[in-house]
């Protein structure tokens, strides 16, 4: 029941995705971070096996930085958005990755964008997109109420709005979320949106 | 002696590997370098040889980085340097992916070094003809460290070092005049070592600074001509110091 939906804004990218990691009917945690900060201003949200989700993002984040230190200036997001592409498909036919991903970024030349790549390497450049079950609730509320442009009060409105509607209406609907922006100042975590924190230890 | 330095993984009878001292004599040939430790910089300084006019001069960068806290310099046949460079950067990398930590200075270093020594135990292929001086601070502790490793694959930390061209002076220089500095000390006499045998001025000398907050940066030619000029006035005051106030007669 993994939830990761994203968005375009005024010049910032909103990526949200849930925090629970799960083991078929048991919960390992409710503060996992599927959101990697790839570098300065790139992020990638991912959903699927927790293995494969690690691996790949881990091994995309370090050849994004081999990159830079190879050729002196960072990756377009263009161009790590179709090197991910490309690693998941020549992983495909042989040893696939079971990994969801949402690639959001910042180029001082082009502004912000997203990505959508799934586990079969589908691409997409995209203004809105979710994965997951959750994504036939937020992709709804998104299709309802995004505009291009919107400003980082509107578009955080809209993402605690398709948060809501997850939680209302996916049975098992994950307790907390993380919402991570990247604009012309960098990559970074937003805010939390917690309905459970995990229990402290209960004295004796 | 012809015979034994047709193929490296000959030894000559006297025990000599001849292969690789004709390396290290490539990099006797190659430019001058310098690195100096200080307490919390380290200065990495390389002679730059007269651009050609035609030539876009910020396309020869000759001190690099490996990684966020590593930086390196040269001496030697730079094409080499490309090639460990770069397998040196992807093991940086390896290293963050497989342990989850940025390398030491140490660990690349033996890397490094062991990519050399690799080449000398090979058949068909011809050692790297190039000495490194490898830079950086301790990713935990914060502690700084110069190393320095050469064609046949050995490798040390020092204080100081020089390699390349002349660097013989240049270490002589260091041993009669380091002490343990700090900031912009440090790059004063990383400069000064240079001058002994290098032209004055910023266009024949490129330095890069490392420190632990802001990781490499490279000197812009100004920044040097400045410093160089502080240096050439300490010396004249020195100079004029030292033939002391008129004798009285």
């Amino acid at each position: 029941m993994e939830c990761v939906f994203g968005l375009v804004g005024n010049g910032f990218a909103l990526v949200v995705a849930d925090t629970s990691a799960v083991s078929s009917i048991l919960v390992h945690k409710s503060n996992e971070d599927k959101i990697m900060i790839l570098d300065s201003h790139k992020l990638m949200g991912t959903s699927g096996e927790h293995g494969d989700r690690v691996q790949f993002t881990e091994y995309i984040q370090k050849n994004v930085a081999l990159y830079q230190f190879r050729n002196g200036i960072p990756l377009t997001t263009a161009a790590t958005a179709n090197f991910t592409r490309n690693e998941l498909a020549t992983a495909l036919r042989k040893n696939p990755y079971s990994v969801n991903v949402l690639l959001a970024g910042y180029d001082k030349e082009t502004g912000p964008s997203l990505y959508y790549i799934d586990y079969i390497a589908t691409f997409h450049k995209i203004e809105k997109g979710a994965f997951g079950y959750g994504s036939y609730f937020s992709l709804s509320m998104m299709d309802r109420l995004y505009h291009s442009g919107m400003s980082l009060e509107e578009a955080v409105d809209l993402v605690d709005k398709c948060i809501l509607e997850i939680r209302t209406r996916l049975v098992v609907a994950p307790p907390n979320f993380v919402i991570k922006i990247v604009d012309k100042d960098g990559a970074r975590e937003y805010a939390w949106r917690e309905s459970i924190k995990d229990a402290g230890v209960s004295s004796a | 002696m012809a015979r034994y330095d047709r193929a490296i993984t000959v030894f000559s009878p006297d025990g000599h590997l001849f292969q690789v001292e004709y390396a290290l004599e490539a990099v006797r040939k190659g430019n001058a370098a310098v690195g100096v430790r200080g307490t919390d910089t380290i200065v990495l300084g390389v002679e730059k040889k007269s651009a050609a006019k035609l030539q876009d001069s910020r396309s020869v960068r000759k001190i690099v980085n490996l990684d966020n806290h590593i930086a390196l310099a040269c001496a030697g046949l730079k094409a080499d340097a490309r090639v460990l460079i770069n397998k040196a950067r992807i093991e940086c990398q390896s290293h963050r992916l497989t342990v989850e930590d940025p390398v030491t200075v140490e660990y690349i270093t033996r890397y490094i070094a062991g990519l050399q020594q690799k080449y000398t135990q090979s058949g068909g292929v011809r050692p790297f003809g190039l000495s490194t001086l490898i830079v950086g601070f301790d990713p935990y502790t914060g502690v700084p460290s110069l190393y320095q490793t050469d064609p046949s694959g050995t490798f040390s930390a020092w204080k100081a070092n020089a390699t390349g061209r002349n660097s013989n002076s240049m270490r002589e220089f260091l041993e009669k005049n380091y002490k343990e500095t700090s900031g912009q000390e440090t790059v004063k006499l990383t400069i000064r070592a240079l001058l002994e045998v290098v032209e004055s001025g910023g266009k024949n000398i490129e330095i890069a600074v490392m420190t632990r907050e802001h990781g490499l940066r490279q000197l812009d030619e100004a920044e040097i001509d400045a410093i160089v000029a502080d240096i050439e006035a300490e010396k004249a005051a020195a100079e004029a110091a030292k033939k002391g106030p008129p004798k009285e007669t």
